[in-house]
């Protein structure tokens, strides 16, 4: 085998990042004019519409309510406190105790009959925005127990927007569910459950008890 | 509705043990708490000295969908009540119209965190009904699944009760080492949880190569982790201020109660039923049982700390000793026969096809077998009618008879020190509601 | 477990001390011994095997009810006692009808009773006499119907196949 030696090139970005350092104290001086200027100040203006400038904050920042409900809760907990697999990369590491200050609700576990209005008080008293996703095929379609004493499917009397399947789905494919809920907020809002429902531009009300 | 200048107790709501149920603002129970009465002889004031909050169904502190109506003065808990069914789900109801084989899976969500020792009572009271032998094989395979869940669970417990008093590294810390544990289950069965891993008659299939090597070096690591955990809380001030003298109930009364487990053990009990009634394979290994003597709170932190290094050395013990043979029972009535045979023996084909379609049938009887699950006693009563699905499944789940001593261990003390009693107390909610 | 012979002499022993017909029948099935008693002695029976034996048995580990549905009485509540001197477990069963549910509580005796009784009246119907707080556990408190008799519908949704789906009408039509 012949081993050949060659002089590795100079990394090319380090008289860039000179450069710049070298234009950002010429502006502080006052010394860049004309076509340096423009240069200098198209460099560090982005130009966005503040619909995608929302999305793009709200997408990362989603802050999870902590809410478990059954098996499905034990994976959750592993994805946001284990040290594998770990959400706070993502921006949903702070788990909020109060439904006011979060912005998604992870339904995970089985939802029963004598759960599901205190759920649906929760959610309502959540704040706009919200998302919610249903964790586990238990919370989708009710799983395999389709029983008297299981709601068959939050989205009975919640609007979800992702679904994850699994019994318990992977920390993985919680974390994929919850990066698809992210892509949802950024790319295609309007894909959201209003259109599923035909409902734009309608506003919720928390439900009356009368 | 109140109006100025009238009498406060005509401005009280309606009673609310008269509205219809649905429109109740307020939760009552049916025995309202009675005036009690303070130390100097006076009588408390209802309504201004006592207040009734509820931990709801939905907090960060309970472990699950558990709802306490607590009756506070001050700080002080004088009353809790323990309300539940927010989890039912009719699981017992639902393993009546599956096949027994199918019926694994429902049992196994009971309890979630020990998911194979639901799976091991259920199939050890089939084979019970069935009078059908497990193979040496499949029974050290077995007690070494579910002491590996022992682990786990005992772990879990331990990330998620240091995070309610404040020790929140300990979850950091704690869900890293299950994470060895679930590849490790993952690696057996394809699954992390609720594997369906022990089939009555034995276990699924056999471990693959590498398995055992890498379960060994888990329990090469996990001693010394062990001794991290201990290192960070053992001596450590604010965890002893919070757990000492905190919860204490006579091992007398947890007896009436019913508790067993490590409750029952933290009180000086040495009640555990691998060692007084032995079942699979654990009257061949050598371990300890670890018992306190004050019964509170730390002392159930220290048995559960402990139950995880004699849990390593059974584990360890029965990996040296694991014998070669069948992992299920080879009566082809009951399980099924191996791939091979179906292409050269048509009464292999037959068995097949009749264990698939229709499942075994079970003689008609009952049975109750009891197991010790890292929360207790964990039975499991089946009645049979000599068809292929079981006419009556009840598990008797540890947390559901344990949660019974939460009133007994928080009346009279502070609000935090019952935030400490249920971490302690290691409810799982799904077993309790099933 | 008390083998055949064993459970024979506590039946004896039960029906000299207690009544002659406290007793309905034993069975000893699977090494495990079951006696079935009548449904108006069951406190005098547990308060016997609990103190008065010569083999007691002081630990209640269990309390559950079954539907025996085609057989009458229909349903019946298992008491399952251990005894942790002697490393024995005994179970002891009473049979009822859904007409008249009534057991008598045995709450004073074992108060792990508590509880179980409940999930046994909210499950199956069965009254516990002399119980202290006879609300639903399990169910909603305003549930109609005890979910796990045999004859009650295990219920929940159809499953839609290609062959059964336009029967049934979904949520936008």
């Amino acid at each position: 085998m012949e081993v050949v030696r060659s002089k590795v090139a100079q990394p090319r970005d380090s008289d860039g990042f000179r450069q710049r350092q070298l234009s950002a104290r010429q502006l502080l001086r006052g010394d860049l004019e004309g076509d340096d200027l423009e240069k200098y100040v198209e460099e560090r203006v982005m130009l966005t519409t503040l619909e995608k400038a929302q999305n793009w904050a709200r997408r990362n920042a989603c802050w999870p309510l902590g809410f478990g409900l059954a098996c499905c809760a034990i994976e959750m907990i592993t994805v946001i406190g284990s040290p594998r697999n770990d959400i706070s990369r993502f921006g949903a590491e702070v788990v909020r105790a109060s439904p006011r200050q979060a912005d998604m609700i992870i339904l995970s576990g089985r939802v029963s009959i004598k759960m599901a209005p205190i759920i649906r008080r929760i959610y309502d008293q959540m704040l706009e925005p919200k998302w919610v996703i249903a964790m586990g095929v238990c919370s989708s379609s009710a799983g395999m127990f389709n029983n008297y004493a299981v709601v068959q499917g939050a989205d009975k009397f919640l609007p979800v927007d992702v679904y994850i399947p699994g019994c318990p789905p992977r920390p993985e494919a919680l974390m994929y569910g919850i990066l698809k809920l992210q892509d949802k907020i950024t790319q295609e809002p309007s894909l959201g459950w209003r259109k599923q429902y035909g409902a734009e531009g309608t506003e919720e009300a928390p439900i009356q008890v009368a | 509705m109140t109006e100025p200048g009238t009498d406060e107790e005509a401005v009280r709501a309606p009673d609310p043990l008269a509205t219809p149920y649905r429109e109740r603002e307020q939760s009552v129970t049916m025995e309202r708490v009675g005036h009690g009465v303070r130390d100097d002889g006076a009588d408390l004031q209802p309504e201004s000295e006592l207040f009734t909050i509820n931990l709801g169904p939905h907090h960060p502190a309970t472990h699950g969908v558990l709802r306490l109506l607590c009756t506070l003065e001050g700080e002080q808990v004088l009353d809790v009540k323990p309300i539940i069914g927010y989890v039912h789900t009719g699981i017992e109801k639902s393993m009546e119209t599956q096949q027994y084989w199918k019926a694994i899976t429902f049992v196994e969500r009971m309890d979630y965190l020990a998911y194979y020792f639901n799976a091991q009572a259920f199939c050890m009271t089939t084979e019970r009904l069935l009078e059908v032998e497990v193979p040496t094989r499949a029974e050290y395979l077995r007690v070494i699944h579910t002491e590996l869940n022992r682990i786990a669970s005992h772990l879990f417990w331990l990330g998620t009760s240091a995070l309610d008093i404040g020790a929140i590294t300990m979850m950091w810390w704690a869900l890293r080492e299950r994470d060895y544990v679930l590849d490790l289950f993952e690696m057996s069965s394809g699954q992390r949880m609720h594997t369906r891993y022990f089939q009555v008659g034995g276990v699924m299939d056999d471990i693959p190569p590498g398995w055992e090597a890498k379960c060994r070096e888990f329990l090469a690591l996990f001693p010394s982790r062990i001794d991290q955990y201990e290192a960070l809380l053992d001596k450590n001030e604010i965890w002893l201020q919070r757990m000492k003298h905190v919860g204490v109930v006579s091992k007398e009364r947890l007896l009436e109660l019913g508790v067993t487990g490590p409750l029952l053990r933290a009180a000086g009990d040495p009640w555990d039923l691998r060692k007084a009634m032995p079942y699979s394979a654990y009257a061949d290994f050598d371990f300890k049982i670890p018992v306190g003597t004050v019964g509170d709170c730390y002392d159930r932190y220290r048995v559960r700390m402990a139950e995880m290094r004699e849990s390593c050395r059974i584990v360890e013990q029965a990996l040296d000793g694991l014998p070669e043979g069948p992992y299920i029972t080879t009566d082809r009535k009951v399980a099924l026969p191996p791939r091979h045979e179906l292409a050269t023996s048509m009464e292999a084909l037959i068995h097949h096809f009749k264990l698939v379609t229709e499942g075994f049938r079970v003689p008609a009887g009952e049975a109750y077998c009891a197991i010790e699950s890292p929360r207790g006693e964990l039975g499991c009563y089946i009645r049979a009618d000599g068809s292929a699905k079981p006419a009556r499944v009840h598990v008797r789940d540890p947390s559901f008879v344990n949660l019974q001593a939460l009133p007994e261990m928080s009346e009279g003390g502070l609000l935090a020190d019952m935030i400490a009693n249920i971490a302690m107390l290691d409810p799982i909610l799904g077993g309790i509601d099933r | 477990m008390p083998d055949a012979t064993g459970l024979e002499l506590v039946a004896q022993r039960v029906r000299s001390a207690v009544a002659e017909d406290a007793v309905v029948g034993t069975t000893y099935e699977h090494e495990q011994a079951m006696l079935e008693i009548a449904p108006a002695r069951v406190r005098e029976v547990l308060t016997y095997l609990r103190d008065e034996d010569e083999q007691p048995y002081e630990f209640l580990a269990s309390l559950h009810g079954v539907d025996y549905l085609p057989e009458e009485p229909r349903l019946g509540v298992h008491y399952q006692l251990l005894s942790r001197a002697r490393l024995e477990r005994l179970g002891v069963k009473t049979r009822v009808t859904v007409e008249d549910p009534v057991v008598p509580s045995v709450i004073d005796l074992f108060p792990t009773a508590n509880h179980q009784e409940r999930e046994v009246f909210d499950m199956f119907g069965v009254l516990f006499d002399g119980h202290p707080d006879p609300r639903r556990i399990l169910m909603p408190e305003d549930y109609e119907g005890h979910p796990q008799r045999r004859d009650f519908p295990v219920g929940g949704e159809p499953v839609l196949f290609t062959f059964n789906e336009h029967k049934y009408p979904r949520w936008y039509d």
